[in-house]
């Protein structure tokens, strides 16, 4: 699995795009605090936030005795310019250039 | 980071390139590099602890954020501070904490971690939500084609 592999299958479940929309309203939380928001088991949260971090979407750190996750944008930056700019720049300036020729007449 | 507000106002952004710590030293630190990934800013960095640090506009010559360096650890870590300077608003947040770790993975990859801290600072934190994300993709891109992003 590349980098990308990674990051589309991370995303493509419903309770990991969850977590995701959870930690971008608030960043930084621990397990037990993502566990009680989400009404699942320690055990499913710990399984899907794995997942995440292996993506590279959920960065954690520790500090005293804590572990807290943070929301890393950055890998759906680089499927945005990779997957979505790409395609769409392209209808942008088919479009662009059907309006030239259409208005020259 | 200790207290709650720290770690609920902290963003983290992270990112993996294929090049060496010393190149990616030299592409935060280096202002022709810089201009290439960094909204076309010059990064000027007096790298020593107390140094100044400026970010300035590559064609205006304004300087749009100002900072301390912290702590300085080549190539492996950059600690300094940053406040914006171009809008009165950010500016008047004062300081926030920018640190940049650098970490040799397998193969020839590094990886890349910012972490800004922005503790009293919402609309900075607001201001530079997007925008890591964008710096940090264009500088793996530049590494690693040469090519800036369009």
């Amino acid at each position: 699995m590349d980098d990308d592999d990674r990051v589309f299958k991370a995303l493509a479940d419903p309770t990991r795009r969850l977590l995701l929309d959870r930690l971008f309203e608030r960043d930084g939380r621990t397990l037990t605090e993502l566990e009680s928001d989400l009404e699942m088991t320690r055990f499913g949260v710990m399984k899907h936030l794995r997942v995440l971090e292996e993506a590279g979407l959920v960065v954690s750190r520790k500090a005293g005795r804590a572990r807290f996750h943070y929301l890393n944008p950055v890998p759906i930056r680089l499927i945005y310019e990779r997957w979505i700019d790409k395609y769409t720049e392209h209808r942008v300036s088919a479009l662009a250039e059907l309006k030239t020729r259409l208005e020259a007449g | 980071m200790t207290t709650v507000t720290e770690i609920a106002t902290t963003q983290v952004y992270q990112v993996f390139i294929r090049a060496t710590p010393e190149r990616i030293w030299e592409a935060i630190t280096n202002p022709e590099f810089t201009r290439k990934y960094f909204y076309g800013t010059r990064a000027e960095y007096d790298l020593r602890p107390g140094g100044a640090y400026k970010s300035v506009g590559d064609e205006s010559g304004n300087v749009i954020v100002e900072g301390e360096v912290l702590e300085v650890d080549e190539p492996r870590s950059l600690v300094q501070s940053w406040r914006f300077l171009y809008d009165p608003e950010l500016a008047e947040e004062g300081f926030t904490k920018v640190s940049w770790e650098i970490e040799a993975t397998e193969g020839d990859v590094s990886k890349l971690t910012v972490t800004h801290e922005l503790e009293e600072a919402p609309k900075t934190a607001a201001h530079v939500a997007g925008g890591w994300s964008y710096i940090l993709s264009g500088l793996k891109t530049l590494l690693e084609t040469g090519e800036p992003l369009a």
